[in-house]
């Protein structure tokens, strides 16, 4: 982590431990997250990849340890100060998670109305500037139900930077996609951190994905961290661990 | 030992959780933004919506209890006490608590299907990430439009079921129309009608709370889902039953 050590930590979690009842979940983790860097978090479907991301953004609290962002403790915070909190990040839900009692442009406009520090005409043209990114101009008066599983999580998508955050954080993108709908997701994902500058953090089980979108991967396994390399690099460690899951996701998916 | 106390404990737990979500509830209600747009759209749903059915079961209520004490009362040549039975019955007990029922069965399943579908495609995740507190959102307004909506509900199925007895008491039994008008508001007082507003306004607010706790607390799917719609309807109906009792006591 050469790096590292001269650019500005953005998400710094220290020893964090949580457990679901008897289930033990995050097992001490430590993680340093660089500001503009893209890290990828992989590991087997239930291993706490979208627990650890939720961490992160003060949705879930640890039961011990520190979860710092810009310095700041946030499961110190109050529930209030972490709601304004939140206001840093932007995070694309694993289906989407559309309201699906909106149409696409309400949707996308909902993290800004909230905010209420946007005039209308400000609002309309930022959902516009979105859509354009995401390539779904056409769909801003669909309903969610209207859409495929890949349109979808573009909206989502939209949604996540509609607000300019510094942060991005992607559950599981490219999940039940076809080969060509992934790539499209995998591109866009860089393209729109490359545009904020953000820092981004992705989940994924995909390796190839990853590898296109990642600066730094990380793996979890039985709630720690048990390997942190770039992609070229981590492609060739030897734990066994690691190698088993490459060679496993190299392999047609059988479920 | 273990078998006896862990329900009860499982029930306080729970019982714990759901008054701090009314806390948080009644907290999140004064606080901007009001979303004037969400309670309009709520006491809609719950409300206007829900017109035609009560109006039914009110009607055919007031129908069936005229029917009843007709009989009855006939035995002890005391029909035309058909019209004070009728009202009273109607204003103090059944109009609220059947329509009560009638509102957790259309709309508090309503609200445990709607927020547990939320809740499990991780919209109310996304309402949190972006800084809307989901009790705020979507509990505030559905809870106070079901606590505005009930008692008008109740206060117009109040006069649908007095309708009701009359229209059977005067058309199918001949009683004189006259007549079983003054007996029904002769012995009526005006807290007979308010301790029903009053019933209802509670239904209401456990109807709401326990639907969208319900909603709010799912997990597991669409089977999470159903387990919390069946819920929502099987718990406040209970609740319904068991502070209809007490309310009644006290009110009284």
């Amino acid at each position: 982590m050469a790096v590292a050590e001269r650019r500005k930590v953005k998400i710094r979690l220290q020893d964090v431990h949580k457990a679901f009842g008897p289930k033990v979940v995050l097992d001490g983790i430590d993680l340093e997250i660089v500001e503009g860097e893209s890290l990828a978090i992989i590991g087997g479907s239930g291993t706490g990849k979208s627990v650890l991301l939720k961490h992160m953004i003060g949705l879930l609290r640890p039961d011990s340890g520190r979860v710092e962002v810009d310095g700041i403790v946030i499961n110190e915070l109050s529930y209030r100060e972490i709601a304004a909190f939140r206001r840093r990040f932007g995070m694309a839900f694993q289906e989407g998670a559309l309201f699906d009692s909106m149409t696409v442009r309400e949707n996308i406009a909902f993290p800004l109305t909230r905010e209420r520090r946007h005039s209308r005409t400000e609002i309309g043209r930022r959902v516009a500037e979105c859509l354009e990114e995401v390539g779904l101009t056409e769909a801003a008066d669909k309903m969610p139900s209207e859409l495929s599983g890949g349109m979808r999580r573009r909206v989502g998508f939209a949604r996540a930077v509609a607000a300019k955050p510094d942060i991005l954080l992607f559950d599981e993108p490219t999940t039940g996609l076809d080969p060509v709908t992934k790539e499209t997701i995998d591109t866009l994902i860089v393209e729109l951190s490359e545009r904020l500058g953000s820092t981004t953090i992705t989940i994924s089980h995909d390796m190839v994905s990853v590898f296109r979108i990642a600066d730094r991967v990380a793996m979890l396994f039985d709630g720690k961290l048990i390997a942190m390399a770039p992609p070229e690099e981590f492609r060739r460690l030897d734990d066994p661990r690691v190698r088993r899951f490459l060679r496993a996701d190299a392999q047609p998916a059988t479920v | 030992m273990r078998l006896l106390t862990a329900p009860v404990l499982h029930f306080l737990e729970e019982l714990g959780h759901f008054l701090t979500l009314l806390w948080r509830m009644l907290a999140w209600t004064p606080r901007r933004p009001w979303d004037v747009h969400q309670l309009v759209r709520q006491m809609q749903r719950v409300g206007v919506a829900s017109l035609p059915v009560i109006l039914l079961t009110a009607l055919f209520t007031g129908g069936v209890l005229a029917l009843q004490t007709f009989s009855v009362l006939a035995r002890f040549n005391a029909e035309r006490y058909v019209g004070s039975l009728v009202a009273l019955s109607m204003v103090r007990e059944l109009a609220c608590v059947l329509g009560g029922l009638v509102i957790a069965g259309r709309s508090g399943s309503a609200m445990g299907a709607e927020l547990g579908t939320m809740r499990v495609t991780e919209q109310i995740d996304a309402l949190e990430v972006m800084g809307a507190d989901p009790v705020h959102y979507l509990m505030v307004p559905r809870v106070w439009a079901t606590v505005v909506m009930l008692p008008l509900l109740i206060a117009v199925s109040d006069a649908v079921g007095i309708f009701g007895g009359y229209m059977v008491s005067v058309v199918l039994m001949g009683a004189n129309p006259v007549s079983y008008m003054e007996t029904t508001f002769q012995y009526m007082e005006l807290q007979d009608l308010l301790s029903g507003l009053v019933k209802a306004a509670v239904f209401g607010l456990l109807i709401a709370m326990i639907g969208c706790y319900q909603g709010y607390t799912t997990s597991g799917g669409a089977e999470g889902v159903g387990q919390a719609t069946t819920r929502s309807v099987v718990l406040a109906s209970i609740a319904i039953f068991i502070s209809n009792f007490f309310l009644t006591k006290a009110l009284f």
